[in-house]
Protein backbone atom coordinates (compact mmCIF):
# COMPACT_ATOMS: atom_id res chain seq x y z
CA UNK A 1 0.00 0.00 0.00
CA UNK A 2 1.16 3.60 -0.47
CA UNK A 3 1.44 6.25 0.96
CA UNK A 4 -1.81 8.68 0.88
CA UNK A 5 -0.21 11.50 1.34
CA UNK A 6 2.44 11.80 -1.19
CA UNK A 7 1.77 8.27 -3.30
CA UNK A 8 4.88 7.65 -3.60
CA UNK A 9 6.10 5.71 -0.38
CA UNK A 10 5.02 2.51 1.30
CA UNK A 11 2.73 3.50 3.59
CA UNK A 12 4.21 2.13 6.89
CA UNK A 13 2.45 4.53 9.37
CA UNK A 14 -1.40 3.40 9.80
CA UNK A 15 -3.27 4.85 12.54
CA UNK A 16 -7.25 4.92 13.75
CA UNK A 17 -8.74 7.44 15.23
CA UNK A 18 -11.82 7.32 16.80
CA UNK A 19 -13.24 10.70 18.37
CA UNK A 20 -17.02 11.16 19.11
CA UNK A 21 -17.15 7.57 17.48
CA UNK A 22 -16.26 8.84 14.25
CA UNK A 23 -13.46 6.51 13.31
CA UNK A 24 -10.54 7.96 10.62
CA UNK A 25 -8.25 5.64 9.37
CA UNK A 26 -4.86 6.54 7.80
CA UNK A 27 -1.92 5.33 5.82
CA UNK A 28 0.84 7.23 5.98
CA UNK A 29 5.18 6.89 5.16
CA UNK A 30 7.11 7.52 7.84
CA UNK A 31 7.84 10.69 6.67
CA UNK A 32 4.58 12.20 5.83
CA UNK A 33 3.71 11.04 8.76
CA UNK A 34 6.12 13.16 10.70
CA UNK A 35 5.27 15.89 8.71
CA UNK A 36 1.85 15.76 10.17
CA UNK A 37 1.64 17.98 12.90
CA UNK A 38 -1.38 15.78 14.83
CA UNK A 39 1.04 12.34 14.57
CA UNK A 40 3.62 14.61 16.86
CA UNK A 41 1.73 14.10 20.07
CA UNK A 42 2.58 11.88 22.80
CA UNK A 43 1.91 8.42 21.30
CA UNK A 44 5.13 8.33 18.17
CA UNK A 45 3.49 6.30 15.32
CA UNK A 46 4.97 3.02 16.30
CA UNK A 47 3.16 3.03 19.70
CA UNK A 48 3.09 0.85 22.37
CA UNK A 49 -0.74 1.00 22.60
CA UNK A 50 -1.17 -0.17 18.64
CA UNK A 51 1.53 -3.55 19.21
CA UNK A 52 -0.96 -3.55 22.51
CA UNK A 53 -4.24 -3.88 20.29
CA UNK A 54 -2.53 -6.91 18.33
CA UNK A 55 -1.70 -8.60 21.07
CA UNK A 56 -5.37 -8.04 22.23
CA UNK A 57 -6.36 -9.63 18.41
CA UNK A 58 -3.93 -12.14 18.61
CA UNK A 59 -7.23 -14.39 19.72
CA UNK A 60 -9.08 -14.19 16.85
CA UNK A 61 -6.12 -14.01 14.47
CA UNK A 62 -4.81 -17.86 14.91
CA UNK A 63 -7.53 -19.27 12.67
CA UNK A 64 -7.60 -23.13 14.35
CA UNK A 65 -8.04 -22.16 17.68
CA UNK A 66 -11.73 -21.05 19.19
CA UNK A 67 -12.21 -17.55 19.44
CA UNK A 68 -11.51 -15.90 22.48
CA UNK A 69 -13.93 -12.90 21.93
CA UNK A 70 -17.56 -11.88 23.66
CA UNK A 71 -20.16 -12.41 21.42
CA UNK A 72 -22.63 -9.66 23.98
CA UNK A 73 -21.38 -5.97 24.52
CA UNK A 74 -19.40 -6.16 26.78
CA UNK A 75 -19.39 -2.65 29.01
CA UNK A 76 -17.30 -0.89 32.12
CA UNK A 77 -20.77 0.32 34.20
CA UNK A 78 -18.24 2.74 35.66
CA UNK A 79 -17.03 4.94 32.80
CA UNK A 80 -18.97 3.29 29.80
CA UNK A 81 -15.90 1.79 27.90
CA UNK A 82 -16.62 -1.17 25.99
CA UNK A 83 -14.26 -3.86 25.83
CA UNK A 84 -14.31 -3.16 21.88
CA UNK A 85 -12.84 -0.14 22.21
CA UNK A 86 -11.07 -1.34 24.60
CA UNK A 87 -9.07 -4.01 22.05
CA UNK A 88 -8.53 -1.08 20.03
CA UNK A 89 -6.73 1.43 22.17
CA UNK A 90 -5.49 -0.71 24.29
CA UNK A 91 -6.09 1.61 27.19
CA UNK A 92 -8.45 1.25 30.36
CA UNK A 93 -11.36 3.67 30.90
CA UNK A 94 -11.26 3.84 34.80
CA UNK A 95 -10.19 1.05 37.45
CA UNK A 96 -13.60 -0.30 36.92
CA UNK A 97 -12.70 -1.69 33.36
CA UNK A 98 -10.63 -4.46 35.31
CA UNK A 99 -13.58 -5.75 36.72
CA UNK A 100 -15.51 -5.31 33.79
CA UNK A 101 -13.30 -6.97 31.38
CA UNK A 102 -11.58 -9.53 33.65
CA UNK A 103 -13.44 -12.43 32.23
CA UNK A 104 -10.92 -11.59 28.90
CA UNK A 105 -7.52 -10.18 30.70
CA UNK A 106 -5.90 -13.11 31.78
CA UNK A 107 -4.38 -14.11 28.56
CA UNK A 108 -3.42 -10.39 27.71
CA UNK A 109 -1.91 -9.78 31.06
CA UNK A 110 -0.10 -13.66 30.85
CA UNK A 111 1.23 -12.60 27.54
CA UNK A 112 2.81 -9.29 28.49
CA UNK A 113 3.96 -9.91 31.77
CA UNK A 114 4.48 -13.82 32.16
CA UNK A 115 1.71 -13.92 35.02
CA UNK A 116 -1.06 -12.35 36.26
CA UNK A 117 -0.88 -12.13 39.73
CA UNK A 118 0.62 -9.19 41.61
CA UNK A 119 2.90 -9.84 44.00
CA UNK A 120 4.73 -5.91 44.82
CA UNK A 121 3.80 -3.52 47.32
CA UNK A 122 0.45 -3.19 48.80
CA UNK A 123 -1.28 -0.44 49.88
CA UNK A 124 -1.01 0.20 53.97
CA UNK A 125 -4.85 0.72 53.79
CA UNK A 126 -5.64 -1.94 51.52
CA UNK A 127 -7.86 -4.84 53.66
CA UNK A 128 -6.16 -5.95 56.38
CA UNK A 129 -6.78 -9.66 55.26
CA UNK A 130 -5.00 -9.21 51.60
CA UNK A 131 -1.61 -8.89 53.85
CA UNK A 132 -2.50 -11.91 55.75
CA UNK A 133 -3.23 -14.13 52.85
CA UNK A 134 -0.10 -12.57 51.26
CA UNK A 135 2.05 -13.80 54.14
CA UNK A 136 0.50 -17.41 54.44
CA UNK A 137 1.61 -17.69 50.55
CA UNK A 138 4.83 -16.71 51.93
CA UNK A 139 4.78 -18.74 55.23
CA UNK A 140 3.59 -21.44 52.42
CA UNK A 141 6.95 -21.19 50.08
CA UNK A 142 8.85 -21.43 53.39
CA UNK A 143 7.06 -24.61 54.41
CA UNK A 144 7.74 -26.12 51.55
CA UNK A 145 11.48 -25.09 51.44
CA UNK A 146 12.19 -25.99 55.14
CA UNK A 147 10.77 -29.88 54.18
CA UNK A 148 13.03 -29.76 51.03
CA UNK A 149 15.60 -28.80 53.16
CA UNK A 150 15.06 -31.65 55.81
CA UNK A 151 14.80 -28.62 58.48
CA UNK A 152 11.96 -30.51 60.22
CA UNK A 153 11.95 -28.82 63.09
CA UNK A 154 11.71 -25.64 61.61
CA UNK A 155 9.36 -26.66 59.30
CA UNK A 156 7.03 -27.69 62.56
CA UNK A 157 7.10 -23.75 63.65
CA UNK A 158 6.27 -22.37 59.81
CA UNK A 159 3.05 -25.32 59.87
CA UNK A 160 2.34 -23.69 63.36
CA UNK A 161 2.22 -20.24 62.34
CA UNK A 162 0.01 -21.12 58.88
CA UNK A 163 -2.29 -22.70 61.09
CA UNK A 164 -2.75 -19.67 63.25
CA UNK A 165 -2.91 -16.90 60.63
CA UNK A 166 -5.33 -19.23 58.34
CA UNK A 167 -7.67 -19.53 61.45
CA UNK A 168 -7.21 -15.12 61.44
CA UNK A 169 -8.20 -14.70 57.82
CA UNK A 170 -11.42 -17.26 58.41
CA UNK A 171 -11.83 -14.18 60.89
CA UNK A 172 -12.08 -11.44 58.46
CA UNK A 173 -8.29 -10.19 59.83
CA UNK A 174 -9.84 -8.86 62.76
CA UNK A 175 -7.64 -9.85 65.02
CA UNK A 176 -4.57 -9.29 63.00
CA UNK A 177 -5.12 -5.34 62.34
CA UNK A 178 -5.86 -5.16 66.23
CA UNK A 179 -2.41 -6.95 66.70
CA UNK A 180 0.12 -5.19 64.16
CA UNK B 1 11.67 26.46 39.52
CA UNK B 2 11.66 29.46 36.83
CA UNK B 3 14.89 30.95 38.47
CA UNK B 4 16.30 27.67 38.49
CA UNK B 5 16.52 27.29 34.94
CA UNK B 6 17.00 30.90 34.40
CA UNK B 7 20.32 30.57 36.61
CA UNK B 8 21.30 27.27 34.77
CA UNK B 9 20.90 25.68 38.23
CA UNK B 10 20.66 21.74 36.82
CA UNK B 11 18.44 19.07 38.76
CA UNK B 12 19.81 16.65 41.34
CA UNK B 13 20.50 13.96 38.59
CA UNK B 14 22.70 15.83 36.71
CA UNK B 15 25.36 16.40 39.61
CA UNK B 16 28.92 14.57 38.90
CA UNK B 17 27.93 12.61 42.50
CA UNK B 18 26.90 8.88 43.14
CA UNK B 19 27.60 5.30 42.90
CA UNK B 20 29.73 3.91 39.72
CA UNK B 21 28.70 8.02 38.51
CA UNK B 22 31.74 6.62 35.82
CA UNK B 23 29.22 4.69 33.46
CA UNK B 24 25.89 5.05 34.65
CA UNK B 25 24.51 8.58 34.61
CA UNK B 26 21.36 8.30 36.49
CA UNK B 27 18.73 6.31 38.35
CA UNK B 28 15.11 6.59 37.92
CA UNK B 29 11.99 5.64 39.83
CA UNK B 30 8.41 5.72 38.63
CA UNK B 31 5.10 4.42 40.40
CA UNK B 32 1.83 4.53 38.60
CA UNK B 33 -1.41 5.29 40.60
CA UNK B 34 -4.81 5.89 40.06
CA UNK B 35 -7.99 6.91 42.00
CA UNK B 36 -10.90 4.02 42.24
CA UNK B 37 -13.50 4.21 39.75
CA UNK B 38 -12.87 8.11 38.95
CA UNK B 39 -12.21 7.76 34.68
CA UNK B 40 -8.93 7.95 33.67
CA UNK B 41 -7.62 11.09 32.52
CA UNK B 42 -7.75 10.66 28.63
CA UNK B 43 -11.35 9.73 29.12
CA UNK B 44 -12.21 11.61 32.74
CA UNK B 45 -14.48 15.28 32.30
CA UNK B 46 -13.28 18.45 33.03
CA UNK B 47 -14.61 18.30 36.66
CA UNK B 48 -13.79 14.71 37.11
CA UNK B 49 -9.78 15.75 36.54
CA UNK B 50 -10.47 18.28 38.59
CA UNK B 51 -11.46 16.71 41.54
CA UNK B 52 -8.26 14.63 41.30
CA UNK B 53 -5.97 17.50 41.12
CA UNK B 54 -8.13 19.16 43.84
CA UNK B 55 -7.81 16.22 46.00
CA UNK B 56 -4.17 16.36 45.54
CA UNK B 57 -3.59 20.36 46.98
CA UNK B 58 -5.92 19.40 49.59
CA UNK B 59 -3.65 16.44 50.83
CA UNK B 60 -0.22 19.18 50.03
CA UNK B 61 -2.69 21.88 52.07
CA UNK B 62 -3.25 19.63 54.69
CA UNK B 63 0.55 18.81 55.54
CA UNK B 64 1.99 21.91 54.95
CA UNK B 65 5.46 20.68 56.93
CA UNK B 66 5.72 16.92 55.40
CA UNK B 67 5.33 19.05 51.62
CA UNK B 68 7.17 21.88 52.80
CA UNK B 69 10.24 21.92 49.65
CA UNK B 70 7.21 20.19 47.10
CA UNK B 71 6.06 23.03 44.79
CA UNK B 72 2.68 22.67 42.78
CA UNK B 73 2.75 23.90 39.49
CA UNK B 74 -0.49 24.11 37.14
CA UNK B 75 0.74 22.65 33.56
CA UNK B 76 -1.73 25.65 32.29
CA UNK B 77 0.38 28.38 34.05
CA UNK B 78 3.58 26.90 32.35
CA UNK B 79 4.81 28.50 29.68
CA UNK B 80 5.06 25.90 26.09
CA UNK B 81 9.56 26.87 26.84
CA UNK B 82 8.88 26.14 30.19
CA UNK B 83 7.31 22.85 30.03
CA UNK B 84 9.64 21.60 26.67
CA UNK B 85 12.77 22.50 29.54
CA UNK B 86 11.40 20.51 32.12
CA UNK B 87 10.83 17.60 29.44
CA UNK B 88 14.52 18.40 28.87
CA UNK B 89 15.12 17.72 32.39
CA UNK B 90 13.59 14.81 32.53
CA UNK B 91 10.89 16.18 35.05
CA UNK B 92 7.46 15.07 32.95
CA UNK B 93 7.21 13.68 29.97
CA UNK B 94 5.61 14.46 26.72
CA UNK B 95 2.25 13.98 27.12
CA UNK B 96 2.11 17.09 29.28
CA UNK B 97 3.69 19.20 26.52
CA UNK B 98 0.18 19.25 24.63
CA UNK B 99 -2.75 17.45 26.56
CA UNK B 100 -3.71 19.31 29.53
CA UNK B 101 -6.57 17.13 31.42
CA UNK B 102 -6.06 19.46 34.34
CA UNK B 103 -2.70 18.43 35.10
CA UNK B 104 -0.29 19.55 37.10
CA UNK B 105 3.96 18.59 38.65
CA UNK B 106 4.68 18.53 41.66
CA UNK B 107 8.50 19.23 42.09
CA UNK B 108 11.11 19.22 44.78
CA UNK B 109 12.87 21.81 45.28
CA UNK B 110 16.08 20.04 44.28
CA UNK B 111 14.35 18.03 41.37
CA UNK B 112 14.93 15.06 42.61
CA UNK B 113 11.14 14.12 43.08
CA UNK B 114 8.32 15.10 40.54
CA UNK B 115 5.08 13.83 40.43
CA UNK B 116 2.85 14.36 37.42
CA UNK B 117 -0.97 15.02 38.13
CA UNK B 118 -3.56 13.91 35.57
CA UNK B 119 -0.59 12.43 33.06
CA UNK B 120 -1.71 9.06 31.18
CA UNK B 121 -2.43 8.04 34.76
CA UNK B 122 -3.60 10.08 37.39
CA UNK B 123 -0.52 10.04 39.64
CA UNK B 124 2.90 9.59 38.83
CA UNK B 125 5.54 9.24 41.24
CA UNK B 126 9.35 10.08 39.56
CA UNK B 127 12.41 9.74 41.69
CA UNK B 128 15.83 10.75 39.96
CA UNK B 129 19.25 10.30 41.30
CA UNK B 130 22.83 10.98 40.49
CA UNK B 131 24.74 7.59 39.60
CA UNK B 132 23.77 4.18 40.63
CA UNK B 133 20.99 4.74 43.38
CA UNK B 134 18.17 2.71 42.62
CA UNK B 135 17.61 1.78 46.04
CA UNK B 136 17.51 5.26 47.45
CA UNK B 137 15.03 6.53 44.54
CA UNK B 138 12.79 2.95 44.86
CA UNK B 139 12.80 4.57 48.88
CA UNK B 140 11.95 8.12 48.29
CA UNK B 141 9.00 7.67 45.46
CA UNK B 142 7.81 4.53 48.15
CA UNK B 143 7.67 7.20 51.21
CA UNK B 144 5.87 9.75 48.70
CA UNK B 145 3.47 6.99 47.70
CA UNK B 146 2.91 5.86 51.44
CA UNK B 147 2.12 9.61 52.39
CA UNK B 148 -0.11 10.29 48.90
CA UNK B 149 -2.13 6.63 49.94
CA UNK B 150 -2.92 8.01 53.79
CA UNK B 151 -5.40 10.48 52.36
CA UNK B 152 -6.36 9.53 48.77
CA UNK B 153 -8.78 6.26 47.49
CA UNK B 154 -5.94 4.47 45.48
CA UNK B 155 -7.44 1.89 42.89
CA UNK B 156 -5.45 -1.53 44.20
CA UNK B 157 -7.06 -5.12 43.39
CA UNK B 158 -5.59 -8.16 45.57
CA UNK B 159 -4.91 -10.02 42.34
CA UNK B 160 -3.51 -7.51 39.72
CA UNK B 161 -1.74 -5.16 42.50
CA UNK B 162 -1.48 -1.24 41.40
CA UNK B 163 -4.40 -0.50 38.23
CA UNK B 164 -3.41 1.67 35.48
CA UNK B 165 -4.60 2.82 32.08
CA UNK B 166 -1.98 0.97 30.45
CA UNK B 167 -2.03 -2.72 30.97
CA UNK B 168 1.67 -3.14 30.74
CA UNK B 169 2.32 -1.03 34.17
CA UNK B 170 -0.45 -2.92 35.84
CA UNK B 171 0.93 -5.09 39.63
CA UNK B 172 3.50 -2.62 40.60
CA UNK B 173 3.23 -0.02 38.43
CA UNK B 174 6.89 0.50 39.01
CA UNK B 175 9.13 1.70 35.82
CA UNK B 176 12.72 1.01 37.34
CA UNK B 177 15.99 2.45 35.00
CA UNK B 178 19.08 3.86 34.27
CA UNK B 179 20.87 6.09 32.29
CA UNK B 180 24.20 4.93 31.06
CA UNK B 181 27.18 6.17 29.19
CA UNK B 182 28.27 3.19 26.92
CA UNK B 183 30.92 5.20 24.61
CA UNK B 184 33.75 2.37 24.88
CA UNK B 185 31.29 -0.52 24.06
CA UNK B 186 30.27 1.48 20.79
CA UNK B 187 33.66 1.87 19.60
CA UNK B 188 34.98 -1.55 20.06
CA UNK B 189 31.63 -2.58 18.26
CA UNK B 190 30.45 -4.23 21.09
CA UNK B 191 27.35 -2.52 21.96
CA UNK B 192 24.68 -3.89 20.03
CA UNK B 193 25.89 -7.48 21.31
CA UNK B 194 25.23 -5.87 24.76
CA UNK B 195 21.87 -4.31 24.19
CA UNK B 196 20.51 -7.49 22.41
CA UNK B 197 21.56 -9.29 25.68
CA UNK B 198 19.80 -6.79 27.75
CA UNK B 199 16.23 -6.89 25.76
CA UNK B 200 16.84 -10.91 26.14
CA UNK B 201 16.53 -10.22 30.07
CA UNK B 202 13.35 -8.96 29.56
CA UNK B 203 14.47 -5.54 29.91
CA UNK B 204 14.34 -1.94 27.66
CA UNK B 205 16.84 -0.32 25.81
CA UNK B 206 16.37 3.64 25.04
CA UNK B 207 17.61 6.48 24.07
CA UNK B 208 17.90 9.38 26.17
CA UNK B 209 14.17 10.56 26.07
CA UNK B 210 12.69 7.57 26.09
CA UNK B 211 10.24 5.66 24.00
CA UNK B 212 11.30 6.58 20.27
CA UNK B 213 13.89 8.73 20.91
CA UNK B 214 17.20 7.93 19.22
CA UNK B 215 20.34 6.29 21.09
CA UNK B 216 22.75 9.83 20.80
CA UNK B 217 25.97 10.96 22.63
CA UNK B 218 26.74 6.67 23.51
CA UNK B 219 23.79 7.30 26.37
CA UNK B 220 21.61 4.56 26.62
CA UNK B 221 18.33 3.91 29.40
CA UNK B 222 17.67 0.58 30.50
CA UNK B 223 14.37 -0.82 32.18
CA UNK B 224 12.08 -2.88 33.21
CA UNK B 225 9.41 -4.32 31.10
CA UNK B 226 7.07 -6.47 33.66
CA UNK B 227 5.47 -5.18 35.91
CA UNK B 228 3.27 -8.19 37.25
CA UNK B 229 4.23 -10.85 38.99
CA UNK B 230 7.32 -9.70 40.26
CA UNK B 231 7.89 -7.73 43.23
CA UNK B 232 9.12 -4.11 43.15
CA UNK B 233 12.64 -5.17 45.09
CA UNK B 234 12.95 -8.08 42.92
CA UNK B 235 12.53 -5.68 39.71
CA UNK B 236 14.79 -3.08 41.25
CA UNK B 237 17.53 -6.23 41.86
CA UNK B 238 17.61 -7.45 38.12
CA UNK B 239 18.32 -3.67 36.75
CA UNK B 240 20.87 -3.17 39.55
CA UNK B 241 22.55 -6.68 38.95
CA UNK B 242 22.57 -5.93 35.00
CA UNK B 243 23.50 -2.62 35.13
CA UNK B 244 26.44 -3.84 37.31
CA UNK B 245 27.61 -6.18 34.65
CA UNK B 246 26.92 -3.43 31.88
CA UNK B 247 29.59 -0.95 33.89
CA UNK B 248 32.15 -3.65 34.56
CA UNK B 249 31.79 -4.23 30.05
CA UNK B 250 32.24 -0.92 29.83
CA UNK B 251 34.92 -0.23 32.01
CA UNK B 252 36.73 -3.52 30.25
CA UNK B 253 36.21 -2.07 26.89
CA UNK B 254 37.96 1.07 28.12
CA UNK B 255 40.62 -0.86 29.24
CA UNK B 256 40.69 -2.65 25.94
CA UNK B 257 40.86 1.10 24.16
CA UNK B 258 43.92 2.68 26.24
CA UNK B 259 45.79 -0.84 26.13
CA UNK B 260 45.43 -1.59 22.38
CA UNK B 261 44.67 2.14 20.77
CA UNK B 262 45.75 4.84 23.10
CA UNK B 263 47.17 7.39 20.24
CA UNK B 264 43.82 6.79 18.20
CA UNK B 265 41.98 7.75 21.43
CA UNK B 266 43.70 10.23 22.90
CA UNK B 267 43.53 11.91 19.43
CA UNK B 268 39.75 11.45 18.73
CA UNK B 269 38.95 13.16 22.37
CA UNK B 270 41.44 15.91 22.05
CA UNK B 271 39.80 16.75 18.69
CA UNK B 272 36.32 16.69 20.22
CA UNK B 273 37.71 18.83 22.89
CA UNK B 274 39.01 21.27 20.55
CA UNK B 275 35.79 21.64 18.40
CA UNK B 276 33.85 22.09 22.03
CA UNK B 277 36.19 24.81 22.72
CA UNK B 278 36.53 26.99 19.86
CA UNK B 279 33.32 26.03 17.47
CA UNK B 280 31.00 28.85 16.91
CA UNK B 281 28.19 27.15 15.46
CA UNK B 282 26.58 23.73 17.06
CA UNK B 283 23.77 21.49 17.10
CA UNK B 284 22.57 19.63 19.95
CA UNK B 285 23.25 16.46 18.64
CA UNK B 286 27.01 17.43 17.60
CA UNK B 287 27.25 18.68 21.10
CA UNK B 288 25.83 15.44 22.39
CA UNK B 289 28.79 13.46 20.96
CA UNK B 290 31.41 15.72 21.50
CA UNK B 291 30.12 15.51 25.30
CA UNK B 292 30.46 11.86 25.23
CA UNK B 293 34.15 11.89 23.79
CA UNK B 294 35.50 14.64 26.19
CA UNK B 295 33.85 12.72 28.89
CA UNK B 296 35.39 9.93 28.23
CA UNK B 297 38.49 11.53 27.51
CA UNK B 298 38.54 12.52 31.08
CA UNK B 299 37.47 9.24 32.86
CA UNK B 300 40.35 7.75 30.79
CA UNK B 301 42.80 10.48 31.94
CA UNK B 302 44.00 11.77 28.30
CA UNK B 303 42.08 15.14 28.92
CA UNK B 304 43.28 16.62 32.28
CA UNK B 305 40.72 18.21 34.08
CA UNK B 306 41.75 20.60 36.55
CA UNK B 307 38.56 22.29 37.23
CA UNK B 308 36.19 19.39 37.91
CA UNK B 309 34.33 19.94 34.65
CA UNK B 310 30.61 19.11 35.08
CA UNK B 311 29.80 18.31 31.60
CA UNK B 312 26.90 16.21 32.66
CA UNK B 313 24.87 19.09 33.24
CA UNK B 314 25.69 20.81 29.67
CA UNK B 315 23.98 17.91 28.25
CA UNK B 316 20.44 19.36 29.36
CA UNK B 317 21.81 23.17 29.48
CA UNK B 318 22.71 22.77 25.83
CA UNK B 319 19.28 21.81 24.72
CA UNK B 320 16.84 23.96 23.17
CA UNK B 321 14.30 25.44 25.55
CA UNK B 322 17.30 25.44 28.81
CA UNK B 323 19.24 27.32 26.33
CA UNK B 324 16.53 29.91 25.64
CA UNK B 325 15.91 30.36 29.18
CA UNK B 326 19.28 30.60 30.47
CA UNK B 327 19.77 33.10 28.02
CA UNK B 328 16.14 34.63 28.33
CA UNK B 329 16.06 35.21 24.91
CA UNK B 330 13.66 33.48 21.98
CA UNK B 331 16.26 32.18 19.33
CA UNK B 332 15.44 30.06 16.17
CA UNK B 333 17.64 27.56 15.00
CA UNK B 334 20.91 29.17 13.81
CA UNK B 335 20.31 31.26 17.04
CA UNK B 336 20.52 28.41 19.08
CA UNK B 337 23.89 26.90 17.27
CA UNK B 338 25.55 29.87 17.80
CA UNK B 339 24.26 30.60 21.80
CA UNK B 340 25.50 26.80 22.34
CA UNK B 341 28.53 27.36 20.82
CA UNK B 342 29.13 30.14 23.03
CA UNK B 343 27.74 28.05 25.98
CA UNK B 344 30.20 25.08 25.69
CA UNK B 345 33.14 28.08 25.70
CA UNK B 346 32.72 29.72 28.18
CA UNK B 347 32.33 26.20 29.91
CA UNK B 348 35.48 25.01 29.11
CA UNK B 349 37.51 28.50 29.15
Amino acid sequence: MLCQECQKRPATVHLTKIINNEKQVWHLCEQCAREKEEFNFDYPPFSLQSLLSGLLNMETQTEAQPVDYPTTKIQCDNCSLTYTQFRQIGRFGCSNCYTAFSDYLFPLLRRLHGSARHVGKIPKRADSTVQLRRNLENLRRKLQQLVEREEFEKAAQVRDEIRRLEKEVQNGGEDYEAKN
Amino acid sequence: MRQRIKAGVVSKWLENTGPDSEVVLSSRIRLARNLRNIPFPYLASDSQTAEVAKQVRGLLQEKPDVFADIHYYAVSELTPLERQALLERHLISPALLKEDHNSAVLLREDESLSIMINEEDHLRFQCLLPGLQLESAWKMADHYDNLFEEALDYAFDEQLGYLTVCPTNVGTGLRASVMVHLPALNLTKRLNRVLSAIAQVGLAVRGMYGEGSEITGNLVQISNQITLGQSDEDIIKNLFGVTKQIVEQELQARQILLNESRDQIADRVNRSFGILKHAHLMSSQEGMQLLSDVRLGIDLGLIEDKKGLALKELLVLQRPANLQLLTGKTLDVFERDRERAKLMRQYLA
